[in-house]
């Protein structure tokens, strides 16, 4: 038997279960398929909007706390945070994360200016507190990243600092090898590939205007990021970083991999294509996790277990259209969901919507609590978007839940093994 | 119900990519525009039987894409069920009806091996079978036995043990690696097994699948269920060494050929993976563990087939009980061959490019030998690395003193 059962290989199970395996513990991770990881950008938002523009998450974090009670930070809290951002920062070598001075504000896609906590030291010269030009470079068969569009968002950003900022753009042809649909996955393989830095080198250098800093869709390599964007930054001789873009999401896969290497070197296990689908409990205590996978589905037992399943967005809690409400492996009871016939939606997608909350509600030991507010199981924690409480797309919260969350919960089961 | 199954996990698709980042084709050929788009893409136009495009048939059905997606979409599924409706518009070439029976071609060769096997690495032969039905020239072709595996187990006399297994050998261990089957024998004897091996194992019909030529694949399987069913009803155990084979039992006759069928799912609920099965009776503590030392390290691919059984690498956990034996894990998508799909003239080369990152790294770590569970995709990496690959039970036998 397992000291510990990990369902899900986002962001949270993948620091929940790394953390416990590392510290001596026998880990599985289960998991439908591949992770959140490769969808998101890769920068860790811990805090950015409260509801104004947060400028330094971890000052902040005390205050928002004490407004938002029923936040999974309350339950986290800000030392936890602060050990879990140094924690996730220590993981990364070579290619490593940049923060710790405020909220970067970096440009995306569509040239709005996002705040993170901790971002990809590639990504990090795009800063745009202190204002600057920027050239933003695209890559001609990449349909998703549009440098005018990009650039001219940019230049129109607001910033408290009041810092101007200035941006262009510029297209370069670059040989591709003919994928039929080229994605930023494509692009990252050929950036890993000298030669083919060494073309756009020649094609953007000739281009470059004084002061400017170089910003570039993110994939500049999938093997070697921290080597190809050295070499860019030092051929350049100006600082370059990457931009987000649309999924396949290169910095994601980095992400995923540097942490699941770590995870299986330290002699974890990872079951993919294995769904969890249901429980078998003991009292308060659940025994097993019951996992799907080709012909059969079987138990796997473990003393400690960890959902970090994904929220609505994974299935992992479902609402179907008679108003049930379902937390789909342990059957834990979903707070914060609108009484039937009350309504669900605001008018506006922008709104703060009475369902945006709805998740499951813990403790300070990330036990799942049920509708009178009892622990529903002592050997379950919760981890990352099934957490209810918190408008993640709304505060840019959504990556700092993740990773606290499943350093906390990592802690808690540590404690309790020893 | 099968149409429920694909229709119904189409919808789950919120076209993330992750299956495009994950295809091994579709980053070795602009040939094949990748899962989302030949999968969930065009599955919403196909309705009476038509597709948008041909480029379907440049899918090696590897069947990465379910593995990964995080949503259940039953990509591989989709993409196999539209090109079975694919080749019957456009016609199935011989060669494919040739090279998804090797069953029929090996009953044949079997009493004249060394003539076939002279015939079959001949240079000029090939060059004309190459011209003639279009398998390629250098495509990697198993070697004949000249004896089978159920011959030997017929003549091999278990010794008395208290607790029973069925052994489900598949068609290449009984024709083309008879050794493997007799080692399996001995490491199941050795953990205190009687080994039964049910006469007239035909083949699993995986190859006709793969090929599209479903009606025949499905007659194929239905036949092989009906002789394991009477052990599975008994509640015996099967375990598989042919890992491809192992999973049609388990699922694909399920979920692509869509057949409903309480034998098949009886059989199906008894069916291991033989490493697996192994792996599960160490975590009951039941596993013999009176491992020799191999020093060596050796280089364990997991193929396709076996990360569709969903179970992780039980190969792995069991290769870490041999004291000095280092296994790395190749953590590549796939070797190329994708059973029958490296054989083809038109493919050969894909196939190729999508295993040489594999074959660089085992080239570069020159080890004596590699692992992997799954006959073609060992037989590919031989081709591709030079290097012998092996069953990861040839070295459980070996660690055991049993050779």
């Amino acid at each position: 038997m397992r000291d510990v059962l990990v369902v899900g290989t986002g962001l949270s199970g993948l620091v929940a279960g790394l953390r416990c395996q590392e510290a001596g513990l026998s880990v599985t991770v289960v998991a439908k398929g591949v992770g959140s990881t490769h969808l998101a950008p890769g920068t860790i938002d811990v805090l950015g909007y409260d509801p104004e523009l947060v400028e330094d998450p971890i000052e902040a974090l005390p205050a928002f706390i004490q407004r938002n009670p029923q936040h999974p930070y309350a339950a986290i809290g800000a030392t936890t945070m602060r050990d879990a951002l140094a924690w996730f920062m220590q993981r990364f070598v070579g290619y490593r994360y940049a923060g710790g001075d405020g909220n970067l504000m970096l440009p995306t896609a569509i040239g709005a200016a996002k705040p993170s906590a901790l971002v990809p030291e590639t990504m990090a010269a795009g800063d745009l507190r202190n204002g600057g030009r920027i050239v933003f470079v695209g890559l001609r068969q990449l349909k998703d990243f549009w440098p005018a569009f990009a650039a001219q968002n940019t230049s129109a950003v607001k910033l408290p600092s009041e810092a101007g900022v200035t941006a262009r753009a510029i297209q370069i042809e670059a040989q591709t090898g003919g994928e039929a649909d080229v994605n930023g996955l494509a692009f990252a393989r050929l950036f890993d590939d000298a030669r083919f830095r060494r073309a756009v080198i020649t094609q953007v250098s000739a281009q470059l205007e004084d002061d400017e800093v170089v910003a570039f869709p993110a994939v500049l390599g999938v093997q070697r990021p921290h080597e190809v964007w050295s070499e860019l930054q030092d051929a350049f001789e100006r600082p370059v970083f990457e931009v987000p873009s649309l999924p396949p999401s290169v910095p994601g896969m980095r992400l995923y991999d540097v942490l699941r290497t770590q995870f299986e070197r330290a002699g974890g296990r990872t079951i993919l294509g294995a769904e969890a689908v249901g429980a078998e409990t003991d009292g308060s205590r659940v025994t097993a996790v019951q996992v799907s996978s080709a012909a059969r589905v079987k138990p796997h037992p473990a003393k400690q277990f960890i959902l970090a399943s994904g929220g609505f967005g994974s299935g992992a809690v479902t609402m179907d259209s008679s108003w049930q409400v379902k937390e789909e492996i342990f059957g834990l009871h979903v707070a914060g969901v609108p009484a039937e016939a009350e309504e669900r939606f605001g008018p506006h997608y922008f709104d703060e919507h009475p369902m945006g909350r709805a998740g499951i509600r813990v403790d300070e030991s990330l036990r799942p609590l049920d509708a009178e507010g009892n622990r529903s199981y002592a050997n379950v924690a919760v981890v990352g978007a099934s957490l209810g409480g918190a408008a993640a797309w709304k505060e840019k919260s959504g990556d700092g839940i993740s990773l606290s969350s499943g350093y906390r919960a990592a802690g808690v089961v540590i404690e309790e093994s020893k | 119900m099968i149409e429920d199954l694909i229709r119904g996990s189409l919808d789950h698709c919120v076209k993330c990519t992750i299956c495009e980042s994950y295809c091994p084709v579709s980053r070795a050929t602009p040939l094949f525009p990748g899962p989302k788009y030949v999968g969930p893409q065009a599955e919403r136009f196909r309705t009476g039987g038509i597709s948008p495009d041909d480029s379907l048939d440049y899918c090696s059905g590897c069947g990465i894409c379910t593995h990964v997606c995080p949503q259940g979409v039953k990509i591989a599924e989709i993409n196999a069920r539209a090109r079975r409706t694919l080749k019957e518009r456009n016609g199935i070439p011989l060669r494919d009806k040739i090279i998804a029976r090797p069953t029929v071609g090996a009953r044949l060769a079997t009493p004249v091996a060394p003539i076939a096997n002279w015939t079959l690495r001949n240079k000029a032969v090939r060059t004309a079978v190459e011209k003639a039905v279009k398998v390629h020239r250098r495509a990697p072709l198993p070697v004949f036995a000249g004896r089978t595996f159920q011959r030997w187990a017929r003549k091999h006399e278990s010794p008395p043990l208290e607790r029973t297994v069925v052994y489900f050998h598949g068609c290449s261990t009984n024709y083309f690696e008879p050794d493997l089957g007799a080692k399996t024998v001995a490491v199941l004897e050795h953990n205190g097994f009687n080994v039964i091996v049910p006469e007239g194992q035909g083949c699993c019909g995986l190859p006709l699948q793969s090929n599209g030529l479903f009606d025949d694949a499905t007659a194929y399987v239905k036949r092989l269920v009906s002789t394991l069913v009477p052990y599975a009803r008994k509640s015996y155990d099967i375990v598989a060494t042919s890992t491809s084979c192992g999973l049609m039992l388990k699922r694909e006759a399920h979920e692509i050929l869509g057949i409903e069928d309480d034998d098949l799912t009886t059989v199906s609920e008894h069916m291991y993976d033989i490493c697996e099965w192994l792996a599960d009776l160490h975590e009951r503590g039941e596993l013999k563990t009176d491992f020799g030392p191999l020093a060596m390290r050796v280089p364990y691919h997991a193929p396709c087939q076996q990360r569709g059984h969903g179970i992780g690498t039980p190969a792995l956990e069991l290769l870490r009980l041999i004291p000095e034996l280092e296994a790395t894990d190749s953590n590549r998508e796939c070797c190329g061959i994708a059973g029958t799909y490296g054989l083809k003239k038109e493919k050969y080369d894909i196939a190729m490019e999508v295993g040489r990152p594999l074959f660089e790294d085992i080239t570069a770590a020159a080890p004596e030998l590699s692992v992997c569970d799954s006959e073609t995709c060992r037989w590919q990496i031989e081709h591709g690395t030079k290097i012998d690959s092996v069953h990861p039970i040839e070295l459980l036998h070996r660690s055991y003193g049993l050779d």
